[in-house]
Parts: structure tokens; sequence; C-alpha cells
């Protein structure tokens, strides 16, 4: 499927220019309107407490819930815990998942082997097993083998619940490499790897890189294996915000602050790469 | 591909076999019951339990209803913010980001926002708005459980919706679209006779990845209601059967096993959608 980029302003028959403006203005109405409840928490991270509770401005805006969320009590889970333990977490299961998606979504898509689609349908369909299903196993032998508040329980977690989407989309990217171009190298006797390097990983780059981010997404984001498998110490960033509900007293601008620190880094990558994730969806998704 | 077909064999199934022969035994945690008896096989015990669990079925109900809604609501108002991002105007892509951004924050954080700033009938923003209207305050969360979270759910989700009928919309040959300008149609009817059938793979794509992560909705649940009358899914569900407080492994085992069987049955469904798209491209 080509990806063609659409020219001009497309000003169709019957268009009229006020016409185009007024789908300007309602963009910007619906893309304020839906950003409204994050922005709105940004604002109230910056408040005081007393501010933040009543809805009001009277004390002016501080950077001062920044600093209390990042020093924690002893004993509680810390940011700087949390934030390593999710680091740690989400690249190395990434990086695995993309170890191990790259060769199996290379021979579902290059060089189909027998029986490719039952394969693919095999990987798509775990998706489909709710986490309930398999999580008392995972627990009992978890517990079993001292794996129950480490992070290497959660990697191995998370390689599992990325693993499918990864392959499947990975191997749609490699579809679009030309055939021609895989052939002319076989030819020319170049050897697998170097064929990997030189000739299909630079053509399905960007959707790899889109497929890795969402990897990313949600293993950063991941609340129920982190909840369930890790408790106090070794837990991630999740875990590290509802540390920061407390039921008594006032907590609303800490807990703001906490959830703009926690979601940062994924925003901040997400915005960097939202052309590309939208160039890889159309790239591949349905190939 | 070996590898990474014997991992999510390791990882998925062993542990869904390990669950199947729970669901026929009575295994409970000694550790959380008064009076521990030992594990033994019970057969279909469990199963026969199920069926007649009012609780049970309404999970499932519920389950259906978040999901259907959810998903359904997300692609429309995906699809409608993609036909507006697909043209162009100042701003569109500081609109894109603001739109695809909630799509981005952890799950947790986007159900506490609105539980505690949108919902929030002592804090929140919109009982705030509503009396400023001379309206009366609406206890959201507790009154209107399921549409709380489904309206979480929706906002979180209209962007990944949006990001694939986007991605479709820009694969969309412009000649064709001119050639029928040219020729006179109308934008209704462009819409209508090229441009949806073109998105039609990408609305199904759409619908598929949505439901797979909708059905299994919990962290928007906990956070918001911990699963309060209305809004208890299967998985919350199952949930609260084992380790959330039930303890019962065997019988919640068993409740697992139904879902999955449901579960693939849907998915045998979603899935031949899918063949139908893998058709064209096979190569022998």
């Amino acid at each position: 499927m080509t990806v063609r980029k659409r020219r001009g302003t497309r000003l169709g028959v019957g268009e009229r220019r006020t016409f185009v403006a007024g789908v300007g203005m309602l963009a910007w109405l619906v893309g304020l309107l839906w950003i409204f409840p994050v922005a709105w928490t940004v604002f109230t991270s910056f408040k005081t407490e007393q501010d933040a509770a009543a809805q009001t401005l009277h004390q002016g805006l501080t950077l001062a819930r920044y600093s209390d969320v990042s020093h924690s009590t002893t004993g509680t889970l810390s940011l700087q815990t949390a934030f390593t333990n999710s680091l740690v977490v989400v690249i190395v299961s990434t990086v695995i998942v993309m170890l191990l998606a790259l060769p199996a979504a290379y021979a579902l898509a290059i060089r189909p082997i027998h029986k490719w689609r039952d394969v693919l349908f095999f990987f798509i369909s775990t998706k489909f097993l709710p986490v309930v299903a398999s999580i008392f196993p995972i627990y009992v032998y978890a517990e079993k083998w001292n794996l129950i508040g480490t992070r290497t329980v959660l990697i191995i977690l998370y390689i599992a619940i990325n693993l499918p989407l990864a392959v499947w989309m990975t191997r749609s990217f490699f579809m679009e490499v030309p055939r021609e171009l895989i052939e002319a190298a076989e030819i020319d006797g170049t050897s697998l790897l170097n064929q990997l390097r030189s000739v299909i990983l630079p053509i399905a780059a960007p959707g790899i890189a889109a497929t890795a981010l969402l990897c990313v997404i949600f293993a950063w984001n991941e609340y129920f294996y982190a909840l369930q498998l890790n408790f106090a110490s070794g837990s991630t960033m999740p875990q590290w915000v509802t540390s920061n509900v407390s039921t008594r007293g006032n907590f609303l601008a800490k807990l703001s602050a906490a959830s703009i620190i926690a979601c940062l880094p994924v925003v901040l990558a997400g915005w960097a790469t939202q052309k590309r994730m939208i160039r890889g969806l159309s790239m591949g998704a349905l190939k | 591909m070996l590898p990474a077909l014997l991992y999510v064999v390791a990882i998925t199934q062993l542990p869904f076999l390990v669950s199947i022969y729970y669901s026929l035994t009575n295994l409970k945690d000694k550790t959380q019951s008064l009076t521990p008896e030992p594990t033994k096989f019970v057969g279909f015990q469990n199963y026969r339990q199920i069926f007649s669990d009012p609780f049970f079925r309404e999970a499932m109900w519920t389950s259906v209803k978040m999901t259907v809604l959810a998903v359904l609501l997300s692609l429309i108002i995906g699809t409608a913010f993609a036909l507006l991002l697909d043209r162009k105007f100042f701003g569109q892509g500081i609109i894109r980001t603001l739109l695809i951004t909630p799509f981005l924050l952890m799950p947790v954080v986007a159900a506490l926002i609105w539980k505690q700033q949108m919902f929030s009938s002592l804090f929140g923003v919109l009982n705030k708005a509503l009396n400023f209207l001379g309206l009366n305050s609406i206890a959201f969360i507790s009154d209107h459980p399921l549409a709380s979270i489904v309206t979480v759910l929706v906002w979180q989700w209209t962007p990944f919706m949006m990001l694939i009928i986007l991605a479709g919309l820009q694969s969309q040959p412009s000649d064709i679209l001119e050639a029928a300008n040219v020729d006179g149609a109308s934008g209704v009817g462009i819409f209508r006779q090229l441009t949806l059938p073109h998105l039609r793979p990408y609305l199904e794509l759409g619908a598929l990845l949505g439901s797979i992560f909708i059905v299994q909705a919990f962290d928007a649940i906990d956070v918001m209601t911990g699963g309060g009358p209305g809004s208890t899914n299967v998985p919350y569900f199952v949930y609260q059967e084992s380790i959330g407080g039930g303890f019962r492994y065997g019988s919640a085992s068993a409740y697992a096993i139904v879902v999955v069987i449901f579960s693939i049955v849907i998915a045998t469904f979603a899935l031949r959608l899918l063949s139908s798209l893998f058709k064209d491209e096979e190569r022998g």
C-alpha cells in the first residue's frame, strides 16, 4: 500500500474558505476540550493544597508539590525507586520483545513457513486470554520461586503481554520490503544477517520504532501485574502514583504533581514520535 | 521464530493449563481461610456453581455493555476527529498532539484525574460548572458508575482509534477523490461511496484491537469504584473471587476458564474478519 501525501488545502468544489475556517475552529474547540482534564491537572499541581481542594487560586502558584512528592517518607515506595524500577523493567522487556519479535516476524513475512497463518493467529489469539485467567498460577509459581516483589517477574510478564502485538506489527512492516530487493541481495550472496541489516531494517525501521514505542507505553503504564506481584519497594510508577492517594487530609495538588511526573516520560516520547506512529499504523497494520 | 513462539506458549499457555487444573479443585489460600481444608479434586462442581451465580451473570452483562459502548463510542468519535484532522488548518500539529495525549497517560492516572478532578462531588470541576449554571450536583461515580468508567475509557481510546483512522485516510489515493470531485460528486457522497469503504478495514482493526484491551479493563474500575455495584466487569469479578479478597482459587479459575471460552467464541468471529484481510496477500 503506498502512502500518498495530500497536497494543498484540498478545497473541494463547493467548499468555501469560511467552511475551512469553521473546520479549523471546530478542531481547536474539540482539541482543547479533550485536553482539558490534563490541563486542569497540570494547573492543580502548581497550587497549594487549600486552593486545590476549593478549586480556587488565592495563594498563587508554586513548585512545592513537586518537591513534596519527590521526598517521600521512609518506608514507602519512593519516586527514585519506582522510577528506576519502571525504567529497568520497560527497557529490558522492550529490548527482549524486539529481539524475539524481529526473527519471528521475519520468518512469518519474508520466508513464509508452512501454515504461517495458523502461527500468526495463535500469536494474536493469546491476547484474547484475560490476564485474570492465568494470574493465579503465575502468582503461585512466582511465590514458589521467590519472584514476588522483584523486577524480574514484571520483565517476564511484560515480554509476554507485548510479544504477540510486536510480532504481528513488525511482520506487517516487513511485508512492506519489496521482494525484488531481498532476491537481489540473495543473488549477490549477501548473508542473512547482512540482508537484515542493510536491506530490510532501513525500510522497516519507522514501523519497528512505532512498535517498540507501543510496547514501551503498555509496559510503562501497566498496573495490574505490578499491583498483584510487586509490593512497596519493588514496584513501578503506576503504584507510586496511587501511593500518593491518601484517605485523610488534602492531597489533590500532590496527587496531580505525582501524576504529571509519572506520565511525562511516555507522553513526551509519544509526542515526539506521533507522525511515525501514524505512518507505522498506515504502513502495515493491515497487512 | 521458535524462541518467540516458545516464550509465548510458556508464559501464556502453561499457566492457562494450570488454571484448568485448578478449576477442577477446591484450592483456597490456606493462610486466608479460618477452617483450612485439604485441596482435593472436585470435578465440575465449580462449573455447576457458575451458572447459578447471579453476580457472575451481572458481571458478564456489565462486561458486554462496557466493552461495546466504549469501543463503539471511541470509534465514532475517533473517526470524526480523524476527518477533522485530515484537513489543513492553522495549528493542525498542535491539535493532533493535544488529542493523542490521553492515550499516552497511564490508565491509573486517567482514572484518578477523572475521579478526583472532574467527577468528584467535593472538588469536581463538572459539579462546579453545574452549580455555576444553577443546576444541582450529580454524584457521577456513585450514581452512574458504568457511564463514568465508559467516559474515561472513551476519553483514552478515542485517540488510538483516531490514529488508526487517520492512517487510513492518509493512505487513500487522492487522484480518485479528485476525479470524484471533477465529476461533481457531493462531499457526503464521496464520504459514503469512497472514503467509508476504504476505511472499513481500518475501522475493523480499531474495533478488534480496542475490544482486546477494553474487555480486560481493570485499572479504571479499581481506581474509580473498586468494583462497586454496576461496575464490576468479568475480569474484576474474577479478581475479587481470588487474589482480590476471595482467595477461592479453585472456583475463581473456573470462572476464568468460562470467560476464556466465551472470549474465544467472540475472538473466532473477530479473527475470521481479520482473515479476510489476510487473504489477498497469501503467498503460497
